[in-house]
């Protein structure tokens, strides 16, 4: 595959996002790239997920427009975007946990093979592809197609995942706190992942609320707070201290842990 | 890379019929100790063997429908809604038997639809949706046979068709039982070699992350729903041939009998995990219990005890099973 390294693939403009009477986004201008990692960051209830929402085709904006190589985007469903190469990857990566390796790999688009008149399963092809897919990713442990998912650590789910959507040809990748859950190892392999899908030119949306973590992978950062983006920055030209800040909510630490203080003081008495 | 068809301990316990396969060993030595000679002679299997065709063509598609998180007990009244059409239709009425047979799936496959439709549009469990047909449909047969017969069991004589639906093979094997094998053999190829197999097996993990895989869940839905009607349908108009007679109330027992058989086959009741053959060991377990009881000396209530208990272990021997096929990792080989 070939990708225009650092073309603008997504592009919102002026969104407006509200739930009823609820205004959860405004006016939200982003650049999504591809080759680079995105990463969103934020409070709790910023409005992070609702952005990925409105990519993947689960809302659609109640104003402004977002655009795809150029073009307006209208997802109907978000097999729809899944389609158009937008893949979304869940906190715990593979879904079907009773399932094996191989045959989750393929959900929905499993290879058949001919035996006489019918049409079968093609096990062994299903389960040398989504090994040899993860493989590829680096996590050499998985070497059985046959394998549950649920037997995976949480790392190696998230890999087999995005190797889903990187073999069935996503051009963008949206990570909703990808190592939330993890250990620092664990955390540490799939951000290794991030950057391999990156190196491949995909376009990588990352949302994570470790600020270490997102300044492993990222090239770009959009600070969302109250469903607006308080700050949009490239690598390098902000501190740690200055994205925790921005990640609290604009509230800078030190008065947040002042106010820690005075309230467990207040706890004692 | 591994060997992934070696038959080891490892990949022999992951198998969601490994339980079942003890299950059903424990009862049969149970019933062969306890029973005499006659449990296991050609006669003593008939008595179970014919209980569990007519049992297992409705089981697996009941199985199917838990695999993909569904629940279906209006075959309680199918059954002998499909009874009751045949024996009208063609006994009578007196029609060919093909009319009633025809008429009989055909209802069978209109209820299922029903169902699945209201599964997928009402988004209400289907438990709830099935125990709404369940008693609309023990209504309507009771109604419409009062209505036009008189009467709550109608005779039917159609010697020309016994041949393939209500015969006894050597005398004491029911043509069922061959009619049920040709049922595993299509549901095994449909589960687990075809491509639908996987879209059940999908639905069942996670209904919506299916659906955005692409996988048209609620065709599925459907089409599985109108299955367990046709074959609960099936089973009606089998026994109504083959005893010569239709009641309007003889299905209630087939809702409790086949979901014991399927968890006790070692579906998950949770769905996304199962098997066809397990369910047919699970089939054989219940009809080796209830009929292997009266082989032995003690009251045939006894077997509602061991069924039961069977039940219970069934559900906890599933969870350690799942957890055991979800830890199970290979030993890595050297190094
Ligand atoms: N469907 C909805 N209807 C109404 N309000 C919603 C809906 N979805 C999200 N919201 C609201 O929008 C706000 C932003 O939610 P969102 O899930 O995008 O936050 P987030 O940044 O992903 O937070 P977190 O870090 O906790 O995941 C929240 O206040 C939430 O309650
Ligand atoms: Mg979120």
């Amino acid at each position: 595959m070939a990708f225009d390294m650092g073309a603008t693939i997504l592009s919102l403009q002026g969104v407006n996002k509200s739930f009823g009477p609820i205004d959860v986004l405004h006016d939200i201008n982003l650049e999504i790239r591809a080759g680079e990692v995105l990463c969103l960051l934020g409070d709790n209830g910023a409005g992070k997920s609702t952005v990925i929402r409105l990519l993947s085709g689960v809302h659609k904006p109640s104003s402004g427009t977002i655009t795809m190589d150029g073009k307006p985007l209208n997802f109907a469903s978000p097999r729809e975007a899944a389609d158009h190469g937008i893949a979304t990857v869940h906190q715990f990566g593979g879904t079907f946990p009773l399932m094996s390796i191989g045959r989750s790999f393929f959900v929905g688009r499993e290879p058949v093979r001919w035996v006489g008149p019918f049409k079968v399963y093609d096990r062994k092809t299903a389960n040398d592809i989504a090994v040899k897919a993860v493989q590829n990713f680096g996590i050499t442990r998985i070497e059985d197609g046959d394998r549950l998912v649920g037997g995976l650590s949480g790392g190696e789910r998230q890999a087999l995942a995005i190797a889903r959507a990187v073999h069935f040809g996503a051009r963008v990748l949206i990570l909703d706190e990808p190592t939330a859950a993890l250990g620092v190892k664990q955390a540490t392999h799939v951000l290794r992942i991030v950057n391999e899908a990156k190196r491949r030119g995909l376009a990588v949306i990352f949302i994570t609320h470790q600020v270490m973590h997102a300044m492993a992978v990222g090239d770009h950062f959009a600070v969302l707070i109250r469903g607006a983006i308080a700050s949009d920055f490239k690598k390098g030209e902000k501190t740690r201290e200055e994205i925790t800040d921005l990640m609290a909510g604009g509230a800078s630490m030190a008065t947040l842990e002042a106010e820690i203080e005075s309230n467990m003081a207040g706890h004692d008495a | 890379m591994s060997t992934s068809s070696s038959l080891s301990f490892g990949s022999l316990m992951r198998r969601p019929e490994t339980g079942s396969f003890l299950g059903l060993a424990a009862v049969f030595l149970f019933f062969t100790a306890f029973g005499g000679t006659n449990f296991a002679s050609p006669t003593g299997a008939a008595s179970w063997l014919n209980v569990a065709a007519q049992l297992g063509i409705v089981a697996i598609p009941i199985g199917l429908l838990m695999i993909a998180g569904e629940l279906d007990i209006s075959i309680g009244s199918i059954i002998p809604a499909g009874s009751m059409t045949c024996a009208i239709i063609s006994g009578h009425f007196g029609l060919p038997i093909i009319v009633g047979v025809g008429a009989a799936l055909a209802l069978g496959a209109f209820i299922g639809l029903i169902n699945g439709l209201l599964v997928i549009r009402t988004a209400v469990p289907s438990f709830i949706v099935t125990l709404g047909t369940l008693f609309a449909v023990a209504g309507m047969t009771l109604g419409f046979s009062v209505l036009v017969t008189g009467t709550t069991s109608v005779a039917i004589k159609v010697p020309e068709a016994k041949w393939l639906l209500g015969d006894f093979i050597g005398g004491i094997y029911q043509v069922t039982i061959f009619w049920w094998i040709a049922a595993v053999i299509f549901w095994t190829f449909f589960l687990h070699a075809s491509r639908f197999g996987n879209w059940i097996f999908a639905m069942g993990g996670d209904k919506v992350s299916a659906r955005n895989a692409g996988i048209p869940t609620d065709r599925v839905t459907i089409m599985l729903f109108v299955c367990s009607g046709m074959s609960a349908a099936f089973v009606g108009l089998s026994q109504a041939i083959l005893y010569n007679s239709a009641q309007v109330s003889a299905g209630q027992s087939y809702i409790f009998n086949s979901i014991i058989s399927v968890v006790v086959g070692g579906v998950l009741l949770t769905g996304g995990y199962g098997s066809v053959f397990g369910i047919v060991l699970g089939t054989l377990t219940f009809a080796v219990v209830s009929q292997g009881i009266y082989f032995t000396g003690f009251d045939a209530n006894w077997a509602s005890l061991i069924i039961g208990v069977l039940l219970l272990g069934a559900v906890l021997m599933n969870n350690t099973f799942r957890k055991m096929a979800l830890s199970y990792a290979p030993k890595k080989a050297g190094k």
